[in-house]
């Protein structure tokens, strides 16, 4: 067992405002993980602080934190982690099943209104395996937008698709971004992802290489539009 | 976190696996069916033993009288006379655990039928002795309490003494036979009943009314013996401390004074009705309760598999807002459920089973509600015990490594 203390973030320090979409690269072994555990209130910096909307999370108990990843932040994994032989809609509703203060028809309403807003509101009796990659990871979307968080946190969220879904996803990111608002933190390793976001910040070895504002943000749906209709097979 | 909204998250986790809650539930529906159609058969056999050792007689209560010490040198019980007719209609009006009584006052003497005789004893007991006894008639009719009031001269005969007066093959009843020089008509015969426990012929006797005996024979206004029958095996306690108050009144004993009666019950008959009971109830026991300890093997098992298969929904569950006690209580209540739903289904089949076993096997059975009650509650408890180390554990995860978990 090592007893060796690995820093994995020295010394990291930055804002994220409201309403910025922000990605986080760096290769592995950069701390882009470790970073996203703290920002995620999945883990607790062993030093230094960290506030969410206004709340050190640093004395804060299990519970607590749970309340406000509940409350403050919606995930959305690589891999979707979506329940398995569940419909779209009840996904969509398990964070706010955790939050007692919603009734069970506020809970429909909101679910059905976060499939609306990832265009899915079709689909919403659908259930994961029936669903398409991109359309699963939609629904990840809904589900970290139902509880109306402060902070959307994707680590990888494109990784397992496709470049055309992948820009679908991204062209949906930016679209809850600039209409809605929505404070966007994407954690990635593809350039190209990262192009799509208004700020960039690397890591490297644990420290931040760069924090740069991105002038030339691209518009993943002008992009999609771009990319030359292919033929059916 | 409500209840309601947690039993709905474990009961949707359960139907995203039917065919494994179903098999899980499996060893708490055999387990829970099995003890409740023993503990049918069990309880079944026990009533059947119990039917019998009553029509033995187990709950009659025998009052005689007992030496008193005031005149200081004591007498033997049976020189002692305190019973009359006044504590039998006490007895008959104030107690509430018995359902019959009869005096008996006995003599012996010379049984004559022509050339033939025979010594034997003769009983004089009012028309309930029978139901007391459980005896019943081969033959004839018994005597009513118009006999008793009028001291009829007519007797029911053992068999024995039949056997012994009679030719073979010659009806008794309406015969006249002289008993002390005294004529008795013949109105019945008592089916035979063979020896007691202690080597006694109980055929052995003839049967009277007993104002018969005592105006006409024994010229007495007391009994040997007061013959009573407890409504059933249970209130044969409450029955004795109930004789003894009222026979305490209409003797008017001082609370200083010692009984001048003794009361008995058939204990030896009661006790082997309850080892009887206790040796079965015992081994229901044990296999109720190996049988559940199985099931909740089986859950137990079940729940840790579940909560490694499952550990990324759990770490996601966790990265959504959900806290260890939402966990535990998840996975708690899965458990519940599973041994719940196993338990209704399993009272289910054990009530079937019962049922068909007295239909193709025609052994009795008995479904106690307490048998059903008590496994559904031992269900519970087992979901909650078996299914609490593997809710803790899922509990505990941590969701950076759940989340992670491959």
């Amino acid at each position: 067992m090592g007893t060796e203390t690995v820093r994995a973030l020295k010394g990291v320090s930055f804002d994220v405002n409201a309403g910025e979409f922000l990605t986080i690269m760096g290769s592995s072994g950069s701390g882009k993980t470790t970073l996203l555990n703290i920002l995620g209130c999945l883990d607790k910096p062993t030093d230094g602080d960290y506030l969410l909307d206004g709340v050190n999370i640093s004395g804060l108990s299990r519970n607590e934190l749970a309340r406000l990843r509940n409350n403050k932040i919606g995930f959305v994994f690589q891999s979707y982690n979506l329940l398995p032989r569940t419909s779209a809609l009840e996904n969509v509703e398990l964070p706010l099943l955790y939050n007692s203060g919603i009734s069970s028809k506020e809970r429909k309403e909101k679910a059905v209104k976060a499939l609306e807003a990832v265009k899915l509101a079709e689909r919403m009796d659908h259930k994961p395996n029936e669903l398409s990659g991109g359309q699963q990871q939609r629904v990840a979307i809904a589900r970290a937008l139902v509880n109306e968080p402060v902070m959307i946190l994707a680590d990888e969220a494109t990784g397992n698709l496709d470049s055309k879904t992948s820009y679908e996803i991204m062209a949906l990111m930016q679209e809850l971004n600039q209409q809605q608002g929505k404070t966007i933190v994407f954690v990635t390793h593809e350039p190209d992802i990262a192009a799509f976001s208004s700020r960039t910040i690397r890591l490297r070895d644990g420290k931040i290489l760069k924090d740069t504002v991105n002038e030339t943000k691209k518009s993943a749906k002008e992009v999609l539009a771009a990319i030359p209709v292919a033929d059916d097979y | 976190m409500n209840i309601f909204s947690l039993i709905r998250i474990a009961w949707k986790a359960l139907q995203r696996n039917k065919l494994r809650a179903f098999l899980t539930m499996l060893g708490i529906i055999i387990g829970v069916a099995a003890v409740i159609a023993m503990v049918a058969i069990g309880q079944g056999s026990k009533k059947s033993i119990q039917d019998q050792l009553s029509s033995m007689g187990s709950n009659m209560i025998t009052i005689r009288p007992n030496s008193n010490v005031t005149a200081g040198a004591r007498l033997d019980a049976t020189s002692v006379q305190t019973l009359t007719i006044d504590d039998v209609k006490a007895l008959q009006k104030q107690a509430q655990y018995i359902n019959a009584v009869s005096p008996a006052a006995s003599t012996r003497g010379q049984v004559i039928n022509g050339a033939l005789n025979w010594p034997t004893s003769m009983q004089g007991v009012s028309p309930q002795f029978l139901d007391i006894r459980k005896w019943t008639l081969k033959d004839g009719i018994a005597f009513t309490d118009a006999d008793v009031n009028t001291a009829a001269k007519v007797c029911l005969l053992g068999q024995t003494v039949v056997n012994n007066i009679f030719a073979s093959g010659e009806n008794p009843v309406g015969k006249i036979i002289r008993f002390n020089k005294i004529p008795f008509t013949i109105i019945g015969v008592l089916n035979a009943k063979g020896e007691n426990a202690f080597g006694q012929d109980q055929d052995d006797i003839i049967l009277a009314p007993y104002s018969t005996i005592q105006k006409r024979i024994l010229a007495t206004i007391y009994f040997q013996n007061i013959y009573v029958s407890a409504s059933n095996e249970n209130t044969t306690q409450p029955a004795l401390a109930e004789i003894s108050n009222i026979l305490r009144t209409t003797h008017r004993l001082k609370p200083a004074d010692e009984d001048d009666f003794a009361v008995r019950t058939q204990e030896e008959l009661i006790n082997t009705f309850s080892s009887t009971s206790q040796l079965l109830t015992v081994l229901l026991t044990a296999i109720a309760g190996i049988s559940l300890i199985v099931g909740g093997i089986g859950i137990m098992n079940i729940m840790y598999v579940s909560v490694t298969e499952r550990t990324r929904e759990i770490g996601l569950r966790m990265s959504i807002g959900a806290r260890g006690i939402d966990i535990l209580f998840q996975f708690l209540i899965e458990a519940i459920l599973i041994s719940i739903t196993g338990g209704l289904i399993g009272v289910a089949l054990g009530i079937t089973a019962s049922r068909l076993v007295t239909i193709f096997l025609s052994w009795p059975t008995l479904v106690s509600q307490s048998s059903i009650i008590l496994s559904f509650f031992v269900c519970a408890i087992t979901g909650v015990f078996f299914g609490y180390y593997p809710a803790q554990k899922a509990s505990r995860l941590d969701p950076i490594d759940a989340l992670r978990y491959e």
